[in-house]
């Protein structure tokens, strides 16, 4: 289980922050919902580690492709809500065009031994 | 990672905390939503955050720099450490600030003063030569220049060199319109070409011009900066003005900067006034090849070099030398560059000061090395439970080198401030030091500074961190036992590092001892006369106003009867250089009744002008014939009196009274009269055969006055000034001092060498005993079992402390001969600064010895005989 999620969160690493930039495109948001939108809309396939979350925030954060603040939360609680900044976008944008053009090419790829991959684009 | 984060770290975990309980809310908050119990969603949320010290460990690490980390970690160890034995660190602290600060004063002085080029512009190009006696090779190679072959030298040197001409050794009377008191003021003659040779322009108004340096040309004079803001307030419109010089109006045409300073072998860092040598200096000297009055200096062009120059001159040299055949005109030429020529005398001294005191710091850095070992040694146990729990050695070694890191920095600190006090002191008391202006702390000597406290920070910290080996760990958790026999390795390396510092200790005290034994053979040297309760004063006539000789004489005259005439004055009298006081001109002379000799065996001898009273008032005896009468004065002042070594030379075997001497350049007669005593001209020279004729006449308008007193004769300054200034108030009077004084300022580098090395090897001796004393304790401490046992068995107290002086002394005694030993090996270096000692003294080597085995046994004996008193009940208990 351990290796299991050692393994996840190395995949992961560097699309986590794609996911984090992608989120905040539709809004501000804090820990909790960044991580929860990004299960629900991967209809739960993908799990967010909070362990690496959290430094992956402050990693954009130091990169100034994000800004935080402290606010209210829906329910009230005070909570640190994240924003995209003007270079952010940029970046997610790019980001975005990187990883679709990647996924392509592994589809072509991956596509002439099992055409039902590719999935995850 | 950013510097921001890292310098926030703290703060931003603090958040990070805050951001993770707001996650624990909300997931429990949603959990409850979904209908779970309160206890049920607390436990699923927190399931499902993971461990949040694992978030707040990797972000953690994620922004920090490890070394940094690592370092900061170090050094609140090292000073929580170190302010628990706050009596350690401040004695290593203090001995490491003495160390360093020696080090980076000297460092200071030697850099700026030696090294520093010389603040003109292409200044390597700038050289000095000289004449050079091929026939004499004894004597200092580097003479004077005579003015005619300078001018034969700039015609043949035209293409390849810019030559100047100075003679900085002349003075003038100086006194304006404004009603001042006059001054007498060190002076230079210079060719026009001086300023513009060594590439510097006047501050204030402009150089002089090939015009001026022509006899027939107006009067001009330059001024020093220094001169320029002390008499005339720094007025912006001196250029222009008539200011008076012997009596005669100058004008004034520039003022040079103020960072100008002209320093030569042969000084002239004093020189006030400037003018123009082909309007002050008389034909016949311009012209003189044996006359040497002038240093010149010289600019090379590009791509010749100063041996390809001095060869050239050499050959015009020799070419003057056998056209002109007088007795002084020397045969070669001899160069160095300017800087050489100006610091030449203080390389080997201050090179000799910083060695000494590189061998102090390294004694310093042994002993903190000791002390640090010890303290490893007491932490032994400390240290084996961290190894054993995974401490890596890199990790302690790390901490030892941040600990003497600490401590040499504070040190380092402290020795800053130390050299600049020190520094200060030595401008303050060492104006006569040539370039001594430009000694400054500046970047290279901070630089310095830091590398010094590295250096000492590793020697220190990887000697103390070497021993602490991993291997006897086990034994060192045992240290219980009696078995253990307590780090007799880190023993021995203390003992090895005793034996060094002992040694260097010998190497200074050796040092120290020479000069100090030459420094008091120097005062003790007799110049030939009693020097107590002398009291000497110079003044100069003013050719202008005392044109005719029988003028100055009626003055002269005048005066000497005024100040014999003084209460408390015992006896006095005029003389143009007294003993003591300087070299005062020299010729050579031929006995008229013997038949001519060659040039090589004319008798080179200083001739004074003296009045009779002057032997009285010196006590130079009378030994033979008779000194002058009243009546040979002016034009009858043909007579001489010489010393008994002139005798000896000019007349060897004979009666000297009534045959001739004739001056090999000119053709009167004087006949010898009488024979009187050897003086010395300097304290540190060996005597010249001296020739005296009358002060009235032979054309002088400048003496020494010598006034001798029964006590208390610098109260007679007063007084005499008086007289003098009743007899013609614009007379300035100069180097006032008692003769005492004078002997004194002509030692004064002996005197500052020797002392500054008693210092160092004083300082050194007291580290090495302290160091030699710690040891020992620290030896029996390790030993308090073992000799409580053995005085338990029955061991004679007696037998126990030669057991444990001989312990302590084994080192001593190495050092002792390894520091004889390398003593005898560089004490030849110094050789130049000794005066009548031979350096290897066998009386030095003896009583440095002695001293030695005698402060080492003082430092063993303490702990030993606490050793031997020691209670064998309560020794072995001590666990």
């Amino acid at each position: 289980m351990a290796h299991k999620s050692q393994s996840d969160r190395e995949m992961l690493k560097g699309t986590l922050d794609m996911m984090i930039l992608r989120t905040l495109m539709t809004g501000d948001a804090h820990g909790h919902t960044i991580a929860k939108v990004i299960e629900r809309t991967s209809e739960d396939i993908l799990e967010v580690e909070q362990g690496s979350l959290y430094p992956a925030l402050h990693r954009l954060e130091d990169r100034g492709w994000v800004s935080s603040y402290w606010g209210a939360s829906e329910n009230n609680r005070k909570a640190k809500f994240y924003r995209l900044t003007a270079a952010g976008k940029k970046q997610s944008a790019r980001e975005a065009n990187r990883w679709r053009q990647m996924t392509r090419a592994i589809g072509l790829v991956m596509g002439s031994e099992s055409p039902s991959g590719g999935g995850l684009g | 990672m950013t510097w921001r984060r890292f310098f926030r770290r703290n703060r931003s975990d603090n958040e990070l905390q805050q951001e993770i309980d707001a996650y624990l809310q909300e997931e429990a908050a949603e959990n409850l939503a979904r209908g779970m119990s309160p206890e049920e969603a607390r436990r699923r949320a927190h399931i499902k955050l993971g461990n949040p010290l694992v978030i707040r460990e990797t972000l953690g690490k994620q922004n920090t720099i490890a070394v940094l980390d690592h370092f900061v970690r170090d050094l609140k160890y090292a000073v929580r450490t170190l302010s628990r034995s706050r009596g350690f660190a401040g004695i290593a602290v203090l001995v490491l600030t003495l160390g360093i600060g020696v080090n980076v004063a000297l460092f200071t002085v030697v850099h700026r003063v030696l090294l520093a080029p010389l603040p003109y512009r292409d200044s390597g190009q700038l050289f000095t030569v000289y004449e050079r006696d091929s026939h004499n090779p004894g004597r200092d190679p580097f003479l004077p220049v005579a003015a005619g072959s300078f001018a034969e030298w700039q015609r043949s040197a035209a293409g390849s060199a810019q030559m100047a001409m100075v003679s900085p050794w002349q003075d003038y009377n100086v006194s304006d319109a404004g009603g001042k008191l006059p001054e007498k003021m060190n002076a230079a003659w210079c060719s026009w070409n001086f300023f513009s040779v060594l590439g510097v322009n006047a501050a204030l108004g402009r150089g002089f011009t090939p015009d001026e340096d022509r006899p027939s040309a107006q009067a001009t004079v330059m001024l020093a900066h220094s001169l320029w803001v002390r008499r005339y307030n720094s007025d912006p419109g001196i250029v222009g003005k008539t200011i008076w010089l012997d009596a005669q109006p100058y004008t004034v045409i520039g003022v040079l900067p103020a960072w100008f300073v002209y320093s030569s072998a042969f000084g002239g860092n004093t020189v006030q006034v400037w003018t123009s040598v082909g309007h002050e200096a008389p034909p016949s000297l311009l012209s003189a090849f044996d006359d040497h009055e002038f240093l010149v200096v010289v600019r090379l062009i590009e791509h010749t070099n100063l041996s390809r120059l001095v060869d050239q001159l050499a050959a015009v040299q020799k070419q003057i030398e056998a056209t002109h055949p007088l007795p002084t005109v020397h045969d070669g030429a001899i160069g160095r560059s300017m800087l050489d020529d100006a610091v030449e005398n203080y390389k080997t001294p201050l090179y000799a000061l910083l060695a000494a005191s590189a061998c102090v710091l390294l004694i310093a850095c042994m002993n903190v090395a000791n002390l640090l070992v010890a303290r490893t040694s007491a932490r032994s146990k400390d240290l084996a439970v961290r190894s054993a729990l995974g401490g890596s050695r890199l990790r302690l070694i790390r901490e030892r080198l941040t600990e003497s890191l600490l401590l040499s920095a504070a040190g380092g600190a402290g020795g800053l401030l130390l050299a600049y006090g020190a520094i200060q002191w030595l401008v303050h008391t060492r104006p006569d030091m040539r370039r001594v202006e430009a000694i400054q702390i500046d970047g290279t000597v901070a630089a310095f500074t830091a590398g010094v406290i590295i250096l000492c920070a590793m020697f220190a910290g990887l000697i103390s961190g070497t021993g602490l080996g991993c291997r006897d760990l086990l034994a060192s958790l045992q240290d219980g036992s009696r078995l253990h026999s307590g780090g007799r390795s880190r023993a021995g390396l203390r003992r090895v590092l005793l034996a060094i510092e002992i040694g260097l200790t010998v190497v200074l005290l050796i040092g120290a001892g020479l000069l100090l034994k030459s420094y008091q053979r120097l005062r003790n040297t007799d110049i030939g006369v009693p020097a107590d309760n002398v009291l000497t004063m110079h003044i100069s006539l003013p050719t202008v106003r005392y044109k005719e000789p029988f003028q100055q004489v009626a003055f002269f005259e005048q005066l000497i009867e005024r100040v014999r005439a003084l209460p408390r004055v015992e006896s006095a009298g005029l003389v143009s250089t007294a003993a003591g006081e300087g070299w005062g001109g020299d010729r050579t002379f031929a006995v008229v009744e013997h038949p001519p000799v060659s040039k090589d065996d004319a008798v080179d001898i200083h001739v004074r002008g003296a009045e009779p009273g002057y032997f009285a008032a010196m006590q130079i005896p009378l030994l033979r014939g008779r000194l002058f009468r009243s009546h040979e004065r002016l034009s009858r002042a043909n007579v001489v009196v010489i010393s008994q070594l002139a005798a000896q030379k000019l007349f060897p075997g004979e009666d000297p009274i009534g045959k001739h001497l004739r001056p090999t350049n000119a053709d009167q007669v004087y006949e010898v009269v009488g024979v009187v005593g050897d003086t010395r001209w300097h304290i540190a020279a060996t005597i010249k055969p001296t020739l005296y004729w009358p002060i009235y006449g032979n054309d002088y308008s400048v003496a020494t006055i010598v006034a001798r007193s029964t006590n208390n004769v610098e109260s007679l300054a007063l007084p005499v000034q008086r007289v003098i200034s009743e007899l013609d108030p614009t007379l300035p009077v100069s180097n006032v001092m008692t003769l005492q004084q004078a002997i004194g300022l002509s030692t004064i580098d002996s005197e500052f060498d020797s002392t500054l090395l008693v210092l160092f090897a004083v300082v050194a001796l007291v580290l090495a005993a302290s160091g030699l004393y710690g040891v020992l304790q620290y030896l029996l401490t390790q030993r308090t079992n073992e000799i409580g046992i053995r005085i338990a068995l029955g061991a004679q107290r007696a037998q126990l402390l030669r057991l444990v002086l001989i312990d302590g002394l084994r080192p001593a005694f190495f050092g002792l001969i390894v520091g004889l030993t390398a003593s005898a090996a560089t004490v030849r270096l110094i050789r130049s600064m000794l005066y009548e000692t031979q350096p290897l003294d066998p009386a030095v080597f003896v009583v440095v010895s002695l001293a030695l085995l005698f402060v080492a046994c003082a430092a063993c004996l303490v702990p030993a005989w606490a050793a031997s008193r020691l209670d064998p009940v309560r020794a072995l208990r001590a666990e």
